[in-house]
């Protein structure tokens, strides 16, 4: 143990090494703030984007980085609500149950770029009779264009670019058309204060109308938004603690076993090691992947089954050839001949004596195949099998690819998992291969 | 010839060979038929396979007596119960009421023939729902696009590894060396930046497919137009899998180079070249050829999922559209197929192991 105390110190010495751990750290970091700040339920919750969990965000928006590049504005999505202070509202009661409300919404708009939509969400608080409502948009240059006029259920919603004889009055798309500078040619957007303003008529004593205008952007949060309208943040986030746990729990389970195994066949000879040959033989020739597969279809999905048969089917691994070349030496040295004749019992010699002289050689090969397990976690993602509720790197990949993001053009889709999965393999390739050359000496010499 | 020494030496060789192979082929079909009958156990746990064979029967069973015009004119219950029966009958004809035991080997025999029934949903180009048929229409598509993508990483990494060993520090090496951990990656990750360029930005070769649509008729074309699809699936392989093996395989040489007698051999003055093939790439040919067995292994794994992202008409998409559709059959079959190929690839890298081998050849078990 001491021996493998010193050889990480030794990591200190390659450059590539603090490389990939500073990489590590970073993800752990990222993965303990997921876990502290999103709790597993919330993050499931909004993954799963059940109704109204998604209404103010885009579809399919560009990550907000595009805007940092020098020269790109971008609309962001700005949420205006009819409770915020810049937002007036005034009624004025005509009879008993008869009232005029007024609200206005207005709407800085700073962006060289148009909004990705326009959307109106109204409710309304009403017994029997439905209050109406008249949407008019003014724009900075004093023009006042009217959208809609509606008796209100208790929820409505106003989509601006579904609006076809708006389209067809703004001569262009409407939610174009609203920002677009009158009297030239090309598309470009107004930039000022707009206002929408809301006339409603209450036909009850206690009746209310709320309205939130969402312009809707083309970049939004740090990872973009995907088809569904959910922030991408929220997978990315939550990938982490998610492939983190995987690989690690995936590699510890599968090496450790083989190796006690393989341990085990060493020191009983004889038909034990014969039977765990040949069971390697057998594991060597059962295809992975499609076993996997038919698993996910047959029975769960859940990404601790796939753990569970992932290191199953990676206890009798090839490695346990690997092992056993290295530990048949060791099993005819005189410090457990030494320990035989104290008395040392088969297991006792197994697992003090034959499994940690070999430690230092496994804990590379470990490090190492953590990447391999997170990449294969995407890998069943990518083939449908993902996990049905945990948001994963994965499951994103698989959306995107579903609905042709890179044909369509929606890079940053596929570039976020691709990079933060990139990023885990790297940091845990180059602190594994570092501490190759460490625990391997002929391999230090050159 | 026969009575001659020499003839005698080849005579005895060739039967050791023979009894090696012999040996060889009987211990991997024994494997191969555990690794599916265990497919078997895993796939009918919840009765899954039962249920196949259940549906099929239903479905047969239905089909006949809609064709019988007289059965039509029985009130629909009648019919219900008739069809029961026969579907009793049926079931038990085919020996769906035994044992799971006594079932269990019955879809063994199954299974290893390639007699995997019918698929539900998914069907061949040519229309047909037999599993087998839509399986070995399958396999060229994925034979075509692996076998070179194999062969190109091995031979590359062989040679270009005894490049670098002979440069060992130079930029190169070092090179390679950094780029190691990139090959953590599995090939169909370097596929979607390759995309991403090449197919999305560049607009210079196509996003997936094997055959440009509608396909040219002329062969030429045709050929040409595969190639031009392979190019992408090809270059990932070759990127996620070269940097590692490049570097293995240099390390592994540069290991043999310092052995006393590759040492003397070039304090007799043998050339590079000389001492390269005879003394380091002769004498570590078998290990070489066995580690290429499971670089095999592990690219037939990553082929299923390079041909998702590449939309490759091979056995891999098969399964992917098996799990979208739900077919049960479908998914079985690929298991048992891939065992197959597994078997077959170690089977017969085992035979050039065995003619590379002198131990083997002349009989000698090693340690």
């Amino acid at each position: 143990m001491r021996n493998l105390r010193t050889g990480l110190k030794e990591l200190r010495h390659y450059p590539s090494a603090i490389v990939g751990l500073a990489f590590i750290a970073t993800l752990v970091a990222l993965a303990l703030y997921a876990v502290i700040a999103l709790p597993l339920d919330d993050a499931i919750r909004l993954w799963r984007a059940g109704e109204g969990i998604w209404e103010d965000t885009p579809r399919n928006a560009s990550p907000v980085l595009l805007n940092w590049w020098p020269g790109n504005n971008h609309a962001e999505t700005i949420v205006v609500r009819c409770s915020d202070e810049a937002a007036t509202r005034s009624m004025e009661r005509l009879s008993d149950d008869f009232a005029i409300i007024d609200i206005s919404l207005p709407l800085e708009f700073t962006y060289d770029g148009f909004p990705d939509d326009v959307r109106v969400f109204l409710e309304a608080d009403y017994e029997e009779r439905r209050p109406h409502a008249a949407l008019a948009w003014k724009t900075p240059d004093g023009r006042e264009i009217e959208l809609e006029e509606r008796t209100l259920g208790e929820r409505a919603t106003y989509v601006v670019s579904g609006d076809r004889r708006l389209a067809e009055r703004l001569g262009t798309e409407a939610h174009i058309g609203l920002f677009r500078q009158p009297d030239i040619e090309d598309d470009v957007p107004l930039k000022g204060r707009y206002e929408l303003s809301v006339e409603g008529i209450l036909f009850e004593p206690e009746g209310d109308v709320r309205v939130r205008l969402v312009s809707y952007g083309r970049v939004h949060g740090l990872a973009g938004t995907d088809h569904r309208r959910r922030d991408l943040t929220v997978a990315l986030l939550w990938g982490a603690p998610v492939a983190l746990a995987f690989g690690i729990l995936a590699a510890l389970g599968s090496t450790l076993t083989t190796l006690v195994i393989a341990a085990v066949g060493v020191w009983f000879g004889r038909w034990v090691d014969a039977v765990i040959q040949r069971l390697t033989e057998l594991n060597a020739i059962l295809p992975v992947l499609p076993l996997l597969v038919l698993i996910g279809t047959l029975y769960s999905r859940s990404i601790w089954v796939m753990l569970g048969v992932v290191i199953a089917l990676g206890v009798f691994s090839l490695g346990i050839k690997v092992y056993r070349a290295m530990l048949l030496p060791v099993r005819n040295a005189p410090y457990i001949e030494a320990a035989r004749a104290y008395g040392a019992g088969n297991f006792r010699i197994v697992f003090r004596y034959l499994i940690p002289r070999v430690i230092p050689v496994i804990v590379p090969q470990l490090v190492t195949l953590i990447p391999s397990y997170v990449f294969l976690e995407a890998t069943l993602a990518l083939l449908g099998l993902g996990d049905p509720l945990l948001p994963t790197w994965g499951k994103v990949l698989q959306d995107a690819f579903q609905q042709g993001a890179l044909y369509k053009g929606y890079y940053y889709w596929v570039l976020g998992p691709a990079l933060l999965l990139m990023f885990t393999g790297l940091g845990f390739a180059m602190v594994g291969f570092a501490l190759d050359r460490i625990f391997n000496p002929r391999l230090r010499e050159l | 010839m026969n009575d001659s020494p020499l003839g005698k030496q080849w005579g005895r060789t060739l039967r050791r060979m023979g009894w090696y192979t012999l040996r060889r082929s009987v211990a991997l079909f024994v494997t191969v038929v555990i690794g599916v009958y265990l497919t078997i156990l895993i796939a009918n746990m919840g009765g899954h396979v039962d249920e196949i064979r259940l549906a099929q029967i239903r479905e047969q069973v239905g089909a006949r007596m809609m064709a019988d015009e007289q059965l039509q004119t029985l009130p629909s219950e009648v019919i219900r119960d008739l069809m029961e029966r026969e579907v009793q009958l049926e079931s038990r004809r085919l020996g769906l009421d035994r044992p799971f035991i006594v079932r269990s080997f019955l879809y063994l025999r199954n299974a290893l023939t390639l007699n995997l029934g019918r698929a539900e949903h998914v069907t061949s180009d040519t229309g047909s729902r037999q599993v087998r048929l839509i399986i070995l229409e399958r396999l060229p598509a994925t034979l075509i696009l692996f076998a070179p993508a194999q062969l190109l990483v091995f031979l590359v990494s062989i040679f270009g590894a005894l490049f670098l060993s002979r440069r060992y520090g130079s930029v190169l090496d070092r090179a390679v060396i950094a780029l190691t951990p990139t090959s953590t990656a599995p090939a169909w990750f370097y596929g979607i930046f390759l995309i991403l360029i090449f197919a999305s930005v560049l607009r210079v070769l196509p996003f997936g497919g094997m055959v440009r649509t509608p396909p040219p008729e002329q062969t030429l074309p045709y050929v040409l137009s595969v190639l031009r699809h392979m190019v992408l699936p090809l270059g990932s392989m070759f990127i996620g899998g070269i940097f590692i093996s490049l570097y293995y395989w240099r390390t592994f040489f540069l290991i043999h180079a310092s052995e006393d007698y590759v040492e003397m051999a070039r304090a007799k003055g043998l050339s590079p070249g000389q001492i390269e093939r005879r003394y380091i790439l002769r004498p570590t040919l078998p290990t070489i050829v066995t580690s290429f067995a499971l670089s095999v292994i592990t690219l037939w794994m990553g082929s299923i999922i390079l041909e998702i992202v590449f939309n490759w008409p091979g056995l891999g998409r098969l399964l992917f559209e098996a799990i979208g559709l739900f077919d049960t059959p479908v998914i079985v079959a690929s298991v048992v197929i891939y065992a197959y190929l597994l078997a077959l690839t170690v089977f017969l890298l085992d035979i050039i192991y065995a003619l590379l081998d002198p131990r083997v050849r002349a009989g000698h078990q090693g340690a």
